[in-house]
């Protein structure tokens, strides 16, 4: 467990890394072709730093307003923040904040950067579909992810990885879409850089997929799955829930592909090819029957 | 050097323990809050069974601060007059209706399921002191500063078998 906890914050610090480097090649690239001087190279240095440290400090708010999450108010939904607190205690963390996420698939997820500074996200239709049990079995799930400080990770690795996805594709559009045909010079001099790094990133797209392979591994879930159980002392519940996961059909418009990794199972139902690339959800059958065999 | 390391992870776990054992007091003093609550409703709308509010608030009034064993006794005597309580408040649709109700119903069985928790909690913690109280060579530090086993807190036999009784 310890080690765990251990190896999530220097993943954290390493995705910080991944990132520095990466905005850093883009610099260096575009400097050399475009630019003279270092100038535009400190300019990027200090975005970086500034997307950097929001989404260390906001990454779970910007995960959540994302999500078009709600906080849970004790009247409409006292039974899922009793329950939240009561395996909280069981799981000896502080209480975290209640989301709820209007939509009918059932799914959940947590985000923070700490144990005081941490928040579990459920779906409509998880608190509609699920019963006492189940229910349980997936708030106990989302409370390992806290636990075992894998929320720092993964919502590293959603906002980082999401800040350059979303620069990617802006970058691409205004060169689909953009005025190609200007013969302004500078326009043209723009519309050079944004193919160079639009190229760029399609290179890059499959080892920032990797990157969050690797800060999210599959094994992650199956710990979260095991400890969870630990906590309910009812493994048939998360796999029931699972299971219901599984023949759901409703889709969540909500999540992309930046953010499907936090979801306790993967919220697009339709195999894409992108959001297949970012999928590192273990197969929900092999979750199911390691629960079932404990 | 280990002996340093090896004290200061007992350190750790007692002091965990007393945070189990205070989550546990901070529950049992919410149920002890909301009973009064939930007796004013229910005696309005119970005419028969009024046997059922006495024993409650008689075992409320054994959770007096007291050892833990005396704790663990009264607390599970609570347990089980509040559900004969639920279970007598079936009979009365006006009172399963009332709104005040509802929300004590709810409350007062997350409560329950909470002191549940803060039970296992504490009952863990004390299982990684004592092992590693029992263990060697760690029971050699434990013996040099005196640390002692700590008690488990039980439950009854009673509140065991009903486990099963879920829907």
């Amino acid at each position: 467990m310890y080690s765990e906890i251990n190896s999530n914050k220097w993943k954290s610090v390493l995705l910080f890394f991944g990132f520095f480097i990466f905005i850093g090649i883009l610099a260096y690239v575009i400097n050399l072709l475009f630019f003279q001087g270092i100038t535009f190279i400190i300019f990027a240095a200090v975005i970086a730093v500034i997307f950097a440290l929001i989404s260390y400090y906001s990454g779970d708010k910007i995960v959540l307003a994302m999500s078009h999450a709600k906080e849970a108010n004790k009247k409409d939904h006292a039974h899922l923040i009793n329950t939240v607190e009561g395996l909280a205690i069981a799981a000896g963390i502080p209480k975290p904040k209640v989301y709820v996420i209007p939509g009918n698939q059932i799914n959940a997820f947590a985000c923070g950067r700490n144990y005081n500074n941490s928040s579990v996200a459920f779906t409509e239709g998880a608190i509609q579909k699920l019963n006492r049990q189940e229910l349980e079995g997936v708030i106990a799930h989302e409370l390992s992810h806290i636990k075992n400080y894998d929320i720092r990770v993964m919502v590293l690795a959603s906002v980082l990885v999401g800040i350059i996805v979303f620069t990617s594709e802006i970058m691409l559009r205004s060169f689909l879409f953009g005025g190609i045909g200007s013969n302004d010079n500078r326009g043209g001099r723009a519309n050079l850089i944004f193919i160079v790094i639009g190229i760029i990133l399609l290179i890059l797209a499959p080892i920032i997929a990797q990157m969050i392979k690797f800060a999210i591994s599959k094994k992650r879930e199956y710990l979260a799955d095991a400890s969870g159980a630990l906590l309910t002392r009812y493994p048939k519940g998360l796999a029931d829930a699972l299971k219901k996961i599984k023949n759901d059909t409703s889709e969540l418009k909500t999540a992309s592909s930046s953010t499907s990794h936090l979801f306790i199972s993967n919220p697009f139902k339709k195999k894409q090819w992108l959001s297949n690339m970012f999928n590192s959800h273990p197969p929900i059958d092999q979750r199911i029957q390691k629960l079932e065999s404990m | 050097m280990y002996i340093i390391m090896a004290y200061n992870r007992f350190i750790v776990l007692r002091n965990r323990i007393n945070n189990a054992w205070s989550q546990i007091d901070v529950q049992l003093k919410r149920r002890y809050d909301l009973i009064p609550n939930l007796i004013s409703t229910v005696k309005g709308y119970v005419k028969h069974e009024k046997t059922v509010l006495t024993e409650l608030t008689k075992a409320r009034s054994q959770l007096v601060s007291g050892s833990m064993e005396q704790k663990a006794k009264a607390s599970n005597q609570i347990t089980d007059a509040l559900k004969s309580i639920f279970a007598v408040a079936e009979n009365y649709p006006q009172l399963k209706a009332n709104e005040n109700f509802k929300m004590l119903q709810e409350e007062l069985s997350g409560t329950e399921s909470k002191i549940a928790y803060a039970r296992q909690f504490y009952n863990d913690s004390v299982m990684s002191f004592n092992t590693k109280i029992q263990g060697f060579p760690t029971n050699l530090i434990a013996n040099l500063f005196k640390f002692d086993e700590k008690e488990f807190f039980k439950t009854e036999g009673k509140e065991k078998e009903n486990i099963k009784v879920e829907f």
